[in-house]
């Protein structure tokens, strides 16, 4: 029995902690609204843990597919679709918060916010590719679009691109904004062609030079 | 003062919005998790917030008045106690105003002593006790953040008029310039180099000698604790929060203009005189409304913060973008 639920897990650990980080932020902010601790500021913290929340799934998300090339780690390809729904899940709820929890879905403020907020349009476009994504995020969708899938999937890169423009144009302090730019630069630059090749070169000595000095017994 | 225009006294609708909002929230959360199980809506005002420095630790000083506003001379609701002293914008500790308060708990106001010298006759260093022996008087004033939400608190202190006109300013005197305490091993902060530190801020002299001007020792008729900038801070309500300079070592009169920290670190975005304004916008964001804390809905930001009457004679040409940058 053990066993089994040991088996049961190894296939399923990666897909376990996906939905259980996906979920968390969200029960994060249950639970403190139900203790009571969003008393200062509960609007700011929404957003705040929404907008982020929905940043690093983003970034966990572009990750997958260098980690899986640089590693051999081909498991973590499939938590891509869980990774981007929940991202924009939590893009959504930051959504609903500015229009309706802060701004109380009054027009005419929101219509000065937009045009005088330069912030909010990075902010939008990036949604509105996270929804994109999610709508062709089946399947079917992806069978239908055949090849440009892929290509439109892409757009990933610049939804999280415009997320951190969006985040470095409201703050005062670009920190940490900064922070996640250089993460999501990083993640671009495994994608150069040369990167790739090199790293594949890389990869390839290794399993050489391991293979040489841990041959496999007969 | 603004005369309190009938319609604006509305406690009641503050406190009945206050708990519609709470219910909205609890609606919003409560739909988005699609759970009924969300436990009780009703958030339990007796809940601590995250930190909350026991007002024992630091004893009403006997010079101070104690508490006596309930409101703005708007009608507008004290702040609470808990918001303005857990939620603080105070970059020498750190930049998460929920995490100020805890950082600081440990930061060391006594004893204290503020430079005042410069384009003066009679330079020098006082005691925070010499301090406290200038009459302290309740304020209740608006706190408006640069970063669009405000609050309103009643602070203790007396202006800064009285301390300037001690020390005999020479008539070469332009500008006020003060300073923060820098010490990296109590301000966590300090230690990071993206910030020219210390902290440095400026006021024209005759703005500096205007009867709103103050210089805080205390709030809600205690002794100000260190994350709301104690032992003595400046406040200017009628310009951005971040003008409002925090534990201040170091007072000079000068000739030239200073520059602040802010206009240091982002001279694009921040200009000497900070004044509110509906009208212009931070470049990247609006000031046209804010977020009062505890309340639900945003409100119109005022010029000058709602302190037209008694500050505009300083900046006769509203037009002049300078003042309001």
């Amino acid at each position: 029995m053990v066993l089994l639920g040991l088996k049961w897990l190894g296939a399923r650990w990666l897909r376990i902690l996906v939905h259980a980080g996906g979920l968390l932020p969200l029960a994060w902010i249950a639970w403190r609204y139900s203790q009571g601790l969003f008393l200062i500021d509960p609007v700011r913290e929404i957003t705040a843990v929404t907008g982020r929340t929905a940043l690093v799934l983003l970034t966990v998300m572009l990750a997958c597919t260098p980690i899986s090339a640089i590693f051999g780690w081909k498991q973590v390809l499939r938590v891509r679709r869980a990774l981007g729904l929940y991202a924009f899940l939590y893009a959504s709820l930051h959504f609903a918060t500015f229009v309706w929890l802060d701004y109380g879905f009054d027009l005419e403020l929101l219509v000065g916010a937009v045009l005088a907020q330069r912030y909010v349009v990075p902010g939008l476009v990036s949604g509105l590719i996270l929804l994109a994504l999610a709508i062709t995020s089946t399947r079917g969708w992806q069978q239908r679009l055949g090849r440009s899938w892929k290509r439109l999937h892409r757009l990933a890169y610049l939804a999280g691109i415009l997320a951190v423009v969006h985040f470095a144009w409201l703050v005062k302090d670009i920190r940490v904004p900064l922070r996640y730019g250089a993460v999501l630069a990083l993640l671009l630059i495994l994608h150069l062609p040369r990167i790739q090749a090199a790293l594949h070169r890389a990869r390839s000595w290794l399993r050489h030079r391991l293979t040489a000095a841990f041959p496999p017994s007969l | 003062m603004v005369k309190i225009n009938p319609s604006e006294i509305t406690p009641e609708e503050i406190y009945l919005s206050r708990r519609r909002f709470m219910k909205g929230v609890g609606a919003f959360v409560a739909s988005s998790l699609i759970l009924a199980a969300c436990g009780s809506p009703e958030p339990t005002p007796t809940a601590a917030p995250a930190v909350v420095t026991s007002p024992t630790v630091t004893p009403a000083s006997p010079a101070l008045p104690p508490l006596r506003a309930i409101a703005d001379e708007q009608g507008a609701d004290l702040t609470t106690y808990e918001a303005i002293t857990n939620y603080c914008n105070f970059y020498e500790f750190t930049t998460r105003k929920d995490g100020v308060a805890e950082l600081a708990q440990d930061f060391r106001t006594s004893p204290w002593t503020v430079q005042v010298g410069g384009l003066v006759h009679k330079p020098r260093t006082f005691g925070l006790e010499d301090l406290l022996k200038f009459t302290q008087e309740e304020r209740v004033y608006r706190l408006r953040c640069v970063e669009a939400w405000s609050m309103v608190i009643p602070w203790v202190g007396f202006p800064i008029a009285r301390l300037l006109t001690e020390v005999e300013p020479m008539s070469q005197a332009k500008y006020v310039r003060f300073e923060t305490l820098y010490d990296p091993e109590q301000m966590p902060g300090q230690s990071s180099a993206f910030y020219n530190w210390p902290y440095v801020e400026g006021l024209r002299m005759d703005e500096a000698m205007n009867d709103l001007a103050i210089l805080a020792t205390g709030l809600y008729g205690k002794t100000l604790l260190p994350q709301n900038g104690a032992p003595l801070r400046l406040v200017v309500p009628w310009k951005y929060g971040f003008k409002s300079i925090k534990s201040i070592v170091k007072i000079d009169l000068v000739d030239e203009m200073p520059t602040s920290l802010w206009m240091a670190a982002s001279p694009r975005e921040y200009g000497f005189y900070a004044n509110v304004n509906p009208e212009v916008p931070h470049p990247r964001w609006s000031q046209a409304t804010e977020r009062r804390i505890g309340q639900s809905s945003r409100i119109e930001t005022l010029l000058f913060n709602g302190y037209t009457e008694e500050v505009a004679h300083l900046y006769p040409d509203l037009s002049n973008r300078e003042w309001f940058f």
